[in-house]
């Protein structure tokens, strides 16, 4: 017994004399704050951060490989515990959560036999994972087993959703799909999505130039959730109350119901959303990711300015608008007449984008008011260059300076901004776009006898909105096709009386496609006018780099239509720190297009402040279609009627300014919504069952 | 030498520590769900066992036999074990820090593996010479992990089988490690 006990002890006590020894021979050198930051983790070795346990992941702090916000689950008390040991600032702890990229999961069931394999991993490895298409979710829940927070769950229609309350982002989930459709990601990185050639895109939602999840709005709206409609809207585009109104909506022509009916009318509904939000009398709260303390000035507060400016805003820096006229809003403000866009629904969406605290100056303008120089000297870490196109083209015929002659952007916005005009009787515009329409709807409002439209094409190859044109037939416009003005004619006190024109007849098609006009000799007529407004496009005015006084302004490079020269895919312009977007980065465009660039080159702006290579989005799709997504019939669809846009008689607008395109009343536009098909890449709900190949 | 042959191949195949005397099953379920953590596993038992075993011998041999207390072998070779991955851990940390980050994380866990104090006591039950255990160790850890490995392929796989939903995961697990030690039976009466 005694033996016994004796060398037991002697055991315990050689091991213990051994390992303490060796722990001072093999001691190796950890740094303290290994364990202090270790104690102040969460502790549950959940490997969210994507290191081996908390250890690992104290190391990799200590080492400086990871911010103090590494682990996912810790408390905000942690991560400044961390911070303190780490002597670092926090920084931005921006919670990631967990969504789901597809939500076709329904569709998929009745499409796909599933031959008792039960798991999304074994469905990928021995089928490749289609079900309907390559890229949808296969539905079998590895995410929601993967989930150690019980914030997946299988939802009603056979997809995971998400519970954001319960979601600590982990990253088990998307670490679990085998298809990468469950994604963890900060706000500021959902924000920042562009489409790819892989995404599981709508063919609208490929089309829209902002990249609008339509199908998913209109779906909330179909739920009635309106207000995440809305919310859905603002990822993409800050300025739906002016989108709703004057978008021309290219979605809609790549609609997959108008293949076999009318297209869904999806401004429309943008519209109604934007006008419920705007009618509640309270606003959505905007959420904005926390501040990171870098600033960028914002030339221009139109559509692309104000895009850039509120993308910058909710991924968390600092901004500020410059523009040269008295109010935001630039071309939608002082271009788009008060009829398509009243100025108090402006203000109003407007102020929801300065209210996420936006300073913004205006009446100064870049190159006279203030320069690089001083933007850079008053600490701007980058400049986005949103000028717009404010420069007419001039005709370039003889007579174009008497009186009675104007040029259409400048006549419009001078209108806009409450400058008592000039009115003749009779009015001629020459172009055929949507300025030249904005004109001449103007003008029959202020009442003028005769207005016409002075076109050298014809009504087919007008660029202008479809919807537009309807108008201003309604309205009593005359159009004057395939006529190209020669001369601008006055009278002895050199006030213009007329304008000569040539007849014109389509010949060859052209590089756009359009057939080309070709003069007919001696067709020259005249039309009896004593107005004249040439509104044939614009250019972006250059005169900044004259007028700027800092030297470095040289070197940032125009193209030949004084564009501003920027790789298309980042927008950022010759100088590294200067972005551009909008209409002085394309030419003129759509608002759509400007709201798109502007989020664009808000993206390449945070790369660019996060001191990362400024590189394109890859695969980016940038508006073409993927071609499987391009259907040429579609089956199980039932034509319905496309909602009417009401609208105020022409008898009653003519006489005034008034709003003329009516929102859609509710039932409505339930009705409308209940027509989208929620498509996906390559699926779709159809109207009725329809037998299908198994 | 023949000898020593015929029992490394008894140890590996015949009398397989896994798939015969179902001795640490833990690690065998709990680490065969993924190839890279086999492999990890395997290296860190054949590396641990080799080390145990002699050392458990040399305190068999001139402790527990030479005080006459063979009956404190088991608790004394726990403390043992214990302390030795302890210190080999350590060991590795300072001196070869490459290794140490292989199987840094699979050491502790060995630390109560069965396995591992099963073949101690059969080395000392079989009256094994010092050469022989090391052998026996060595082959019988080899035997763990081509086990191991082999299951892990097998159930990296298992997921694409149509398995019924009330044997899904640990329970075909088990079924398969069955079948598996059915096939091993084949050795049995080779040697």
């Amino acid at each position: 017994m005694i033996p016994a006990i004796l060398l037991m002890l002697g055991i315990g006590a050689t091991c213990g004399i051994v390992l303490s020894l060796s722990s001072k021979i093999f001691y190796v050198y950890e740094d303290p704050r290994i364990a202090q930051v270790e104690n102040n983790l969460a502790g549950a070795n959940c490997g969210g951060c994507g290191y081996a346990g908390c250890s690992a992941a104290a190391e990799a702090v200590v080492a400086g490989k990871e911010p103090p916000t590494v682990c996912i689950i810790n408390s905000k008390e942690g991560v400044e515990a961390v911070s303190r040991i780490m002597g670092v600032d926090a920084g931005a702890a921006e919670a990631p959560l967990s969504y789901n990229l597809c939500e076709g999961g329904n569709r998929a069931e009745n499409k796909y036999h599933y031959m008792g394999v039960s798991s999304c991993k074994a469905m990928t490895a021995v089928f490749g994972g289609h079900r309907v298409c390559t890229v949808g979710c296969i539905g079998l829940g590895d995410c929601v087993k993967a989930c150690q927070f019980d914030a997946l769950h299988m939802g009603p229609d056979g997809y995971p959703v998400v519970d954001d309350a319960k979601c600590v982002g982990c990253g088990a989930c998307q670490k679990a799909c085998p298809k990468d459709i469950i994604q963890v990601k900060t706000l500021s990185e959902k924000l920042m999505e562009f489409n790819q050639e892989h995404g599981a895109l709508a063919p609208c939602s490929q089309t829209c130039p902002a990249e609008i999840n339509i199908p998913k709005y209109i779906s909330e709206i179909k739920a009635g959730k309106y207000d995440e409609a809305v919310q859905t809207i603002r990822m993409r585009n800050p300025l739906l109350l002016s989108c709703g109104r004057v978008c021309p909506h290219p979605c809609e022509d790549m609609c997959r119901r108008g293949i076999e009916d009318e297209p869904v009318s999806i401004n429309q509904l943008k519209r109604f959303v934007a006008d419920y939000e705007m009618n509640s009398g309270s606003r959505i709260p905007i959420t904005c990711a926390p501040d990171t303390g870098k600033k960028v000035a914002v030339i221009g507060g139109g559509p692309a300015g104000l895009s850039c400016a509120y993308f910058l805003r909710r991924i968390g820096h600092q901004v500020d608008i410059f523009d040269a006229m008295p109010k935001l809003g630039g071309i939608i403000r002082y271009g788009i007449p008060e009829y398509r866009l009243p100025k108090k629904v402006l203000d109003w969406e407007i102020q929801g984008i300065l209210d996420l605290g936006i300073n913004a100056f205006t009446q100064v303008k870049f190159g006279v008011d203030f320069g690089l120089s001083s933007l850079i000297a008053s600490g701007y870490h980058a400049i986005f260059m949103g000028i717009g196109a404010w420069n007419d083209y001039a005709l370039g015929i003889e007579g174009e300076d008497l009186d009675g002659c104007y040029k259409g952007i400048d006549w419009l916005s001078r209108f806009a901004g409450g400058q008592e005009m000039k009115l003749g009787k009779t009015a001629a515009i020459v172009g055929g776009g949507n300025s030249a329409i904005d004109c001449v709807r103007t003008l029959k409002r202020l009442g003028l006898e005769k207005v016409y439209i002075v076109y050298r094409r014809t009504r087919n190859e007008m660029p202008a909105n479809e919807v537009e044109i309807v108008a201003s037939e309604h309205e009593g416009i005359d159009f004057v096709f395939l006529a190209a003005p020669t001369r601008v004619i006055g009278d002895e006190n050199g006030k213009v009386k007329g304008l000569e024109y040539l007849q014109m007849e389509l010949g060859e098609p052209d590089a756009s496609g359009r057939r080309r006009p070709v003069p007919i000799e001696g067709s020259e007529t005249v039309l009896d006018v004593d107005m004249v407004i040439s509104a044939i496009s614009q250019a972006p005015d250059p005169s900044f780099k004259d007028t700027d006084p800092t030297p470095k302004i040289k070197d940032l490079e125009l193209t030949r239509w004084n564009t501003i020269d920027n790789n298309p895919e980042t927008l950022q312009s010759s100088i590294p720190y200067i972005f551009t977007g909008g209409d002085s980065a394309t030419g003129p465009s759509l608002v759509v297009t400007a709201i798109g660039g502007g989020r664009r080159a808000a993206r390449s702006i945070d790369l660019f402040l996060k001191g990362k290579p400024v590189e394109p989005v890859e695969n980016s799709l940038q508006g073409k279609n993927i071609p499987e997504s391009i259907f040429k019939k579609v089956d199980g669809i039932t034509p319905i009627k496309r909602a009417k846009m009401p609208e105020i008689p022409v008898s009653e607008r003519l006489d005034s300014m008034i709003e003329v395109d009516l929102v859609l009343p509710e039932d409505q536009a339930l009705a409308e919504a209940d027509r989208c098909l929620n498509c996906c890449r390559i699926c779709y709900n159809p109207d009725t069952e329809f037998p299908i190949a198994k | 030498m023949g000898d020593l042959f015929v029992l490394a191949i008894s140890c590996i195949f015949i009398n397989n520590i896994l798939l015969a005397q179902f001795l640490g099953n833990c690690p065998f379920l709990g680490t065969s769900k993924k190839m890279e953590t086999a492999v990890g596993m395997a290296m860190a038992v054949i590396f641990v066992l080799v080390m145990a075993g002699m050392i458990t011998w040399i305190v068999d041999l001139y402790l527990l036999k030479a005080l006459n207390v063979e009956f404190l072998r088991t608790v004394s070779f726990i403390l043992v074990i214990a302390s030795l991955v302890q210190f080999v851990e350590m060991f590795l940390k300072k001196s070869i820090p490459g290794l140490y980050a292989g199987l840094g994380i699979f050491l502790p866990l060995i630390t109560t593996n069965c396995a591992v104090m099963g073949v101690c006591l059969i080395n000392i039950k079989e009256e094994y010479t010092f050469i022989q255990a090391l052998v026996s160790s060595f082959a019988y850890a080899v035997g763990f992990g081509l086990a191991l490995i082999l299951f892990a392929g097998v159930r990296e796989r298992v997921i694409l089988a149509r398995v019924p939903k009330a044997l899904q995961d640990t329970s075909i697990g088990l079924i398969t490690a069955g079948m598996i030690a059915l096939v091993f039976t084949v050795f049995r009466g080779m040697v």
